[in-house]
C-alpha cells in the first residue's frame, strides 16, 4: 500500500499512537503534580527544564498537533462538502497547528537556557 | 439521481432517542473540537507561566479567578471525557467490548468514570 491507498489507514494508525502517548501523559500528569508539586515559579521552571520532562513534553506537542490534525480533518470532511470552503479550512487548520507546535517547541526549548 | 433525492428523511435530531453509545460518540467529537480551539490559550498561559516569577503569578490568579475556574472545568470536562471515551475507542479496535450490551455498558463506564475523574481533579487541584 502506498499513496492514495494508505493515508486513511496511515490516518488511522497517527491517531491511535499519538492518542496512547497523549494518554499517557494524560494519566501521569497528576501523578508528576502530586509527587513533584512545581507550586513556585522556579519549582514549575526547574521542573519543565528538567530533560526527560522537557523531551516528553517536545513529544507530547508533536502527538497533539498529529492527533488534532486527523481529527479536525474528520471534523471539517464530515460537515464541509464544497471543496473549496474545505481546502481552505484544511490549510488553515493544517497552519495553526503548525504554528502552535513552533510556538509550544519554543518555549521548551528556551526553558533550559536561562 | 432522482430516486436518491426522493428519499424519505428523518432527521429531526430533538424527536431521535439516542442511545447511550450515541452520547458518547457525539460528545468525544464535541470535547475533540473544544480541545482543539483550547489549544492556542493553553499554550499561551504555558508561555506566561514560564517568562517571569511576575507572569507565573499572573496566570495563578487568572486561574483562580471565577471565569478561570469556570474555563479549567469545561476544558477539564471535555479532556476527561474525551480520554475516557478515547480509552473505550481503543479497546474497541481491540475487539474488547463490542457486542451491543458490553458497548453500552463501556458507555455508561465512559460517563461514571469521567465523573469520577473530574471530582478527584477538582479535589486536587483545590
Amino acid at each position: 500500500m502506498s499513496g492514495q491507498d494508505a493515508s486513511g489507514l496511515r490516518a488511522w494508525v497517527v491517531q491511535r499512537v499519538s492518542a496512547v502517548y497523549l494518554a499517557l501523559c494524560f494519566g501521569s500528569a497528576p501523578i508528576a503534580w502530586l509527587t513533584q508539586r512545581p507550586l513556585t515559579y522556579a519549582a514549575w521552571r526547574a521542573w519543565i527544564a528538567h530533560p526527560v520532562v522537557n523531551v516528553a513534553c517536545i513529544l507530547f506537542f508533536i502527538a497533539l498537533a498529529l492527533h488534532a490534525w486527523v481529527g479536525v480533518r474528520d471534523v471539517v470532511i464530515d460537515y464541509v462538502q464544497s471543496t473549496a470552503a474545505r481546502f481552505v479550512l484544511l490549510v488553515g487548520v493544517a497552519a495553526s497547528l503548525l504554528a502552535m507546535l513552533v510556538w509550544a517547541f519554543r518555549i521548551l526549548l528556551l526553558v533550559p537556557q536561562s | 439521481m432522482n430516486t436518491h433525492k426522493r428519499r424519505p428523511v428523518f432527521l429531526d435530531i430533538t424527536r431521535i432517542r439516542m442511545p447511550i453509545a450515541a452520547l458518547v460518540s457525539i460528545a468525544h467529537r464535541a470535547s475533540g473540537v473544544l480541545l482543539f480551539l483550547s489549544i492556542p490559550v493553553a499554550i499561551y498561559f504555558f508561555d506566561l507561566s514560564l517568562r517571569s516569577a511576575q507572569d507565573f503569578s499572573t496566570v495563578n490568579s487568572m486561574l483562580n479567578s471565577v471565569p478561570g475556574k469556570l474555563s479549567v472545568l469545561v476544558v477539564l470536562w471535555a479532556l476527561l471525557h474525551h480520554l475516557c471515551a478515547g480509552i473505550r475507542y481503543l479497546l474497541l479496535d481491540l475487539r474488547i467490548g463490542l457486542t451491543r450490551d458490553a458497548a453500552r455498558l463501556g458507555a455508561w463506564i465512559v460517563f461514571g468514570a469521567e465523573t469520577l475523574a473530574l471530582l478527584l481533579v477538582v479535589g486536587l487541584l483545590r
